[in-house]
């Protein structure tokens, strides 16, 4: 399964009510609070193995499904070339 | 940071790594001056060098479950140096967590080592669990930060050596690190507390406080509040073990009573209505042993669902330990509330566990929200 797929899945399992798709910015849809943001964090960080820096902690980075699998994807590449 | 420049700390404490070490320590350390800590009004220094003896300021050299069984057996004894060690666990956490190498460097080993004691700065006076409504300021200088505004009930203020600060920027709420000898802080002690009476809160002003660019701890911006939902879901978790640990306190010293007070010729424990009341302390300490449990695994797993357990654990063990003291000094009668009684500060304690960190009214917002999500799905 693709980070974008596990990551939508993990977003409507929460908000089960919410029509998500990948390019939707989840921000814009008002659901999102500083317990859900933590929840994703940890949720990324757990499923993919990857610790987000401070400095990849902005919201441009979480808005949509796609910008989060992107950071995923960035992140793993770091670690691969560590 | 006093604890190194006084005389070499007495002999005794030995290192606490788990359950077992914790209760031999709270046994021998703890018990038998934890009321006279609260009719002081302070914890002594000489229990804080035992507890940096034994490693108790340095909470992250364990795991979360352990954690969770080291402030049950703690708040076991007393919960002001509980709510000393909450606090200074929160404010280690969040360095690890989120501080630069920079800050760390500053600041980790003197914490773990309890040179330097963190306290937690969020509440104010008109400003509660209702974090949004804080109004002191973080305003962005052109060489760092300058804190302005009044923070209350601050656990262990009297005492601490850094502050954790949230405060308000432009943008959000941010995270500060105050060092408590910086100009501008003054703190003032608040005495004759219902609860947790030697746990020395104090109102801390911060007057124009200037501070570095590296004050900030965390990101900025939209992700600023996790720093918060992050050092008060830690906190949440070290209150409900706390709380557990009161359950057990009163269980135990029930027991004890019950089993040597006689009425009619008979034992208390012989009576139903005592038994029954016994009963519900082994149960609610045993069902809140297993929640809080579950949520230091979920930690330890770094599972988004410990946020919830967390919310489930100190909800569930305030309350039961509010219900249970109060049925703990029944059972003693008038000696449970004479000057002294174990039972009576249980009894004050335990309420204060629910309303800190997240009053009861807001934890069943919280559960009852995710409730209300899950049946919809």
């Amino acid at each position: 399964m693709s980070s974008k797929t596990q990551i939508l899945d993990f977003i409507r399992g929460r908000y089960p009510q919410a029509e998500i798709d990948e390019s939707q910015d989840i921000f814009a849809l008002g659901f999102v609070n500083s317990l859900f943001a933590m929840e994703l964090v940890m949720f990324v960080e757990k499923t993919f193995g990857v610790t987000i820096p401070n400095e990849e902690l902005r919201i441009d980075n979480f808005r949509t499904a796609d910008a989060m699998s992107a950071l995923v994807a960035r992140l793993t590449s770091d670690l691969a070339v560590a | 940071m006093t604890l190194t420049s006084t005389a070499p700390a007495p002999a005794g404490a030995a290192p606490v790594t788990g359950r077992s070490s914790a209760r031999a320590f709270v046994d021998t350390h703890v018990v038998p001056y934890a009321d006279a800590y609260d009719s002081s009004g302070r914890v002594p220094e000489d229990l804080l060098r035992r507890a940096a003896e034994a490693g108790l300021w340095d909470p992250l050299s364990m795991d979360m479950v352990t954690l969770g069984e080291v402030h049950e057996e703690v708040g076991r004894g007393c919960s002001s140096l509980r709510s000393l060690l909450t606090v200074h666990t929160m404010v280690s956490w969040t360095l690890r967590r989120w501080g630069t190498d920079a800050q760390r460097d500053r600041w980790s080993a003197p914490l773990a080592a309890g040179d330097a004691l963190g306290a937690f700065c969020l509440s104010e006076p008109g400003a509660g669990s209702d974090a949004a409504g804080i109004t002191t300021t973080a305003t962005q200088t052109g060489d760092g930060w300058v804190i302005d505004g009044v923070k209350t009930w601050t656990t262990g203020g009297q005492r601490a050596d850094v502050f954790l600060v949230f405060a308000r920027t432009a943008t959000s709420i941010g995270a500060f690190l105050v060092p408590r000898d910086t100009p501008g802080v003054t703190v003032t002690p608040i005495d004759d507390m219902l609860g947790t009476r030697a746990s020395m809160l104090a109102t801390i002003t911060f007057d124009g406080v200037a501070l570095g660019p590296d004050a900030l701890l965390g990101p900025s911006g939209f992700t600023a509040g996790m720093v918060l939902t992050g050092t008060l879901d830690l906190g949440r978790y070290s209150v409900a073990a706390g709380s557990l640990g009161i359950v057990q306190a009163c269980l135990e010293a029930s027991a004890g009573y019950a089993a040597r007070r006689e009425v009619g010729g008979r034992p208390l424990a012989e009576l139903p209505l005592i038994q029954a009341k016994l009963s519900d302390m082994v149960t609610d300490a045993r069902a809140a042993r297993l929640l809080v449990a579950e949520a230091g695994r979920l930690k330890d797993a770094g599972e988004s669902a410990t946020i919830m357990a967390t919310w489930v654990a100190k909800y569930f063990a305030s309350t039961a330990a509010a219900r249970h003291a109060s049925e703990a000094v029944q059972i003693h009668g008038a000696s449970g509330c004479a000057p002294g009684s174990p039972v009576a500060r249980f009894y004050r304690d335990a309420k204060v566990m629910e309303i800190i960190e997240g009053s009861n009214e807001v934890q069943r917002i919280t559960i009852a929200g995710q409730a209300e999500r899950e049946t919809t799905r």
